[in-house]
């Protein structure tokens, strides 16, 4: 029976999934082969959301090309602009100021839990289940308000520049996130009441879409997806940036590889989430907000790498220099294409149904996956 | 046993469902937990914070002055081509030729609100307004021209 | 008093002595007919907007309310739109079976309405053989959804049928053995001598917890029968996009839809006539002044009352539960739901022949 699955016989259909379907949450195309309802292969085809940001980035300067960033994984746009001011300021050299650096670790983990948020009511929607969409995004909209009240917009803030933060934080933002704070830790039960106690919905997750540690690292697999098949590969632990290496919190590690494994990561995430923000919001140093850089940027020559932990997993941006005012090459690592070479792995013998939930759990945004 | 744990099973699954079902009917009897915003029907209360970035404007004071002189570091700044700064050459007082602004010709459909031409300005002459109702019926109307016709530079901006 | 019955008895009794017999017949049944219509699109209107102020209060939102007084119209509209709305029929279909499946889905629905009795002797049709007639007839539900599956051309809708071709004659085995179980204490298939025989008392009340669970069995199974979530596998929006409706379209679809939403009433009325006591108001033993109040109550809002409740019932679990998986939905039938329904069956024979019933 194993044999079979994954070679095309008689009997086998061949459905397109996508790029229109609403469990794709995008212009994600997968042709999938199934038989009856045992899915025996698949493949995805991307390409649909392309916009070369790569090729765009080599004519921007450095101080512009980060906003083209958030348009690649909106869903955590904080932390890839987070990534690319990192590696700018890695090449200049320069010291950012404690009080940015705070600001950043506080803007980054509020948009993981954002992030998180859709997540999970994405994930319960995929499954069936329309309610938590709803409930995620009442705490969801709160960080969205933070956000928009200090960075001046709701998704796609641009407000990381080499060097430190592009404006202070607004007088409110410290009352208003701990409010937010209040109000999660109250509705964060009905999660567990709602979704994950769910005899249905443990069903649906546990023991399906089974990820061997050993598969997860040759496939390159990071963030959650990796994490719930036990690798460790917190990069805000393995390589902190920032003030990470002083804050404390744990690296969720969960060693099912299955769908459920992955979705626990997520939600208690979540939860490490509001330690960190809970340990920084009452000691936001006093200072500057951005250290002084040059009108122009201009990188010595070399090559530059930089890592963070985006809300899917590792980002990367490798930057060339020749010592211009533009990158002469720019890399993205995004999380979600290799998370993606991975699911051919994990769904092959299951139903049709465990490819939404596994799609589900490995949280793919298409844009972040085309660039 | 089997048929202890077959039962245990059912009794436990059914409370897990019971418990989901608690959660939902709570929110439909609360309906003042209800956070949806009638928007078009609020529009007169809607509070946008002052940071919101709608669209770039160009501060005019009492006497149709502003504050830009031409310098075109937000055209440099910005990433998309969005602003195109049209100079001309003005008669001082003095009979000295000086730069002014002609036309600052802000293209809103290219614009993706990023705030580097705020940042860029030397004088603050542009700054983000609030509006965010942009949809038109021709993309013709989203090009537009920043400064006030008659307007000019106020006095002592260099 | 003004009540259904003594308004049919009237014209029954005007027509019989305006027309000759056949002539008789025949306009009642055109009577029966308009007033099915009636109730459909009624129902359709009512249970459209029902289902969404639920789920919308249920999601903490508001729900539609912009047309009519608190959006109580937007079915109207709906409707409207639907049927402006062109109706076509996707190339390499097969036309006749395309355009022939969302009527049997509605005619099936019909005819479900027969043996139901609305209020105290308002009933279309007084079936000797009540029970088994709905039971049967609700099976030719799932021929509609197989042939609108087939017919469509599109292999999301074909595998929506064939999951809900399993589903449903799975699910048919143990609403029927649940049904039974009323059969067996009221002794009769006749809907209106189970409805007499609770009233003393509904069969939820009065036969102790074997009747509770077979009401449990039969909502859980209706509501696999009727494709609603958390057995909607047939439609698994996520999954299937829309499953065997996929290709459907303006007025053809409007009428899966209100066939689904009038299925989903009849099962809820026959579980309030099996379960709930039907028209029957609520009794307690010996209050006599109790009962009394009760009775004044018309035995039309009882009906509608319980079969509303029920209609919630179903409505709050699609908006609390995911979806299952197909072979767990089989799995919850062969494995719990059947064999618990049938040493239920066993159960409620026994008390029935030692009388230990109320």
């Amino acid at each position: 029976m194993i044999e079979e699955i994954g070679r095309t016989t008689e009997g086998d259909v061949m459905i397109n999934v996508g790029p229109q379907h609403p469990a794709t949450h995008g212009v994600l195309h997968l042709v999938i082969t199934i038989n009856g309802e045992t899915i025996k292969k698949v493949e995805p085809h991307l390409g649909f959301i392309h916009r070369s940001i790569e090729k765009m980035c080599e004519s921007l300067s450095y101080r512009q090309f980060i906003y083209v960033t958030s348009r690649m994984d909106y869903l955590s746009s904080h932390i890839n602009n987070h990534a690319c001011a990192l590696c700018v300021e890695k090449g200049l050299q320069v010291e950012i100021p404690s009080r940015a650096q705070v600001i950043r670790v506080l803007m980054d983990e509020l948009t993981r839990i954002a992030s998180h948020e859709l997540w999970w009511g994405a994930m319960a929607m995929d499954l069936g289940a329309f309610t938590p969409f709803f409930h995620a995004f009442r705490e969801r909209e709160s960080i969205n308000d933070i956000m928009e009240e200090t960075c001046g917009a709701r998704l796609t803030m641009n407000y990381m520049v080499p060097g430190g933060v592009m404006q202070d934080i607004h007088p409110n933002f410290q009352r208003r996130v701990k409010d937010f704070i209040r109000l999660y830790k109250s509705k964060v039960n009905e999660y567990d009441e709602l979704v994950t106690g769910n005899i249905i919905f443990q069903n649906r997750m546990k023991g399906v879409g089974y990820l061997s540690p050993e598969d997860a690292i040759s496939y390159g697999c990071t963030g959650p997806p990796a994490r719930g098949s036990g690798v460790s590969c917190d990069i805000r632990k393995l390589y902190p940036y920032e003030i990470y290496d002083q804050l404390e919190f744990d690296e969720i590690l969960e060693t099912g590889g299955d769908s459920f494994a992955r979705y626990m990561v997520r939600v208690r995430e979540m939860n490490q989430s509001i330690r960190i923000i809970e340990q920084l919001i009452d000691n936001i140093p006093e200072g500057d907000f951005q250290a002084k850089t040059k009108a122009v940027l201009k990188l010595p020559k070399g090559e530059f790498y930089q890592r963070v932990e985006t809300a899917r997993g590792e980002f990367g941006v490798y930057i060339v220099s020749e010592g211009g005012t533009t990158p002469y090459r720019i890399k993205f690592r995004s999380p979600g294409f290799s998370n993606l070479s991975a699911l051919d792995h994990m769904v092959r013998g299951s139903k049709l149904g465990d490819l939404v939930a596994m799609m589900g759990t490995l949280d793919l945004v298409i844009p972040d996956i085309d660039r | 046993m089997f048929i202890v744990k077959y039962i245990k099973e059912v009794f436990s699954g059914l409370k897990s469902l019971a418990i989901g079902l608690r959660l939902t009917l709570y929110y439909f009897t609360h309906h003042k937990e209800i956070i949806t915003q009638q928007y078009p029907d609020n529009r007169e209360t809607l509070n946008l914070p002052e940071r919101f970035k709608g669209e770039v404007v160009m501060l005019h004071d009492e006497n149709n002055e502003h504050a830009c002189t031409g310098c075109t570091a937000c055209e440099l700044a910005c990433p998309n081509g969005t602003i195109k700064i049209i100079t001309k050459f003005d008669i001082a007082t003095d009979g000295k030729k000086k730069k002014a602004l002609d036309k600052f010709v802000y293209h809103l459909e290219l614009c993706t609100m990023c705030n580097l031409c705020i940042v860029a300005c030397p004088t603050d002459a542009i700054k983000m307004a609030q509006t965010f109702e942009h949809s038109v019926y021709d993309r013709s109307e989203l090009t537009k021209i920043l400064n006030k016709p008659g307007s000019e530079i106020r006095e002592g901006v260099e | 008093m003004w009540s259904f019955s003594n308004i049919s008895k009237f014209i029954d009794n005007w027509l019989r002595a305006t027309f000759n017999p056949i002539w008789t017949m025949v306009i009642e049944m055109v009577i029966a007919g308009v007033c099915v219509i009636g109730l459909f699109a009624i129902l359709g209107l009512v249970l459209v907007i029902m289902e969404r102020k639920v789920s919308a209060w249920m999601q903490i939102r508001l729900g539609p309310n912009r047309v009519g007084p608190k959006g109580m119209l937007q079915s109207l509209a709906d409707t409207v739109k639907l049927l402006v709305k062109e109706g076509m029929t996707p190339a390499g279909a097969d036309k006749f079976l395309f355009n022939l499946a969302p009527f049997i889905a509605m005619m099936v629905a019909m005819l479900l309405m027969a043996p139901i009795a609305f209020a105290k002797d308002f009933q279309m049709w007084d079936l000797n053989i009540g029970v088994l007639y709905v039971s049967a007839v609700s099976s030719i539900m799932v021929i509609s959804i197989l042939i609108a599956g087939w017919a469509s051309n599109n292999k999301y809708s074909l595998m929506g049928a064939m999951r809900s071709g399993a589903q449903i004659v799975s699910y048919e085995l143990s609403a029927g053995l649940s049904i039974l179980s009323i059969v067996v204490l009221s002794g009769s298939l006749n809907l209106n001598d189970i409805i007499q025989s609770q009233a003393d008392g509904w069969w939820i009340f009065k036969g102790h917890i074997p009747v509770i669970i077979a009401f449990i069995i039969f909502i859980i199974a209706v509501t696999a029968e009727t494709n609603r979530a958390p057995f909607d596998l047939a439609e698994a929006e996520s999954e299937l996009t829309a499953g065997f409706h996929t290709e459907y379209s303006g007025m053809k679809f409007a009428l899966f839809f209100l066939a689904e939403y009038v299925n989903v009433f009849i099962v809820c009325a026959i579980g309030a006539t099996l379960f709930l006591g039907g028209w029957m108001p609520f009794h307690i033993g010996h209050w006599q002044g109790f009962n009394h109040v009760m009775d004044y109550i018309p035995s039309s809002i009882w009906f509608f009352g319980k079969t509303f409740f029920l209609i919630f019932l179903i409505m709050w679990f699609r908006w609390t539960f995911p979806r299952l998986r197909i072979d767990q939905l089989l799995n919850l039938e062969w494995r719990y739901l059947l064999p618990i329904s049938m040493f239920n069956i066993l159960l409620v024979t026994l008390m029935a022949i030692l009388g230990w019933h109320f």
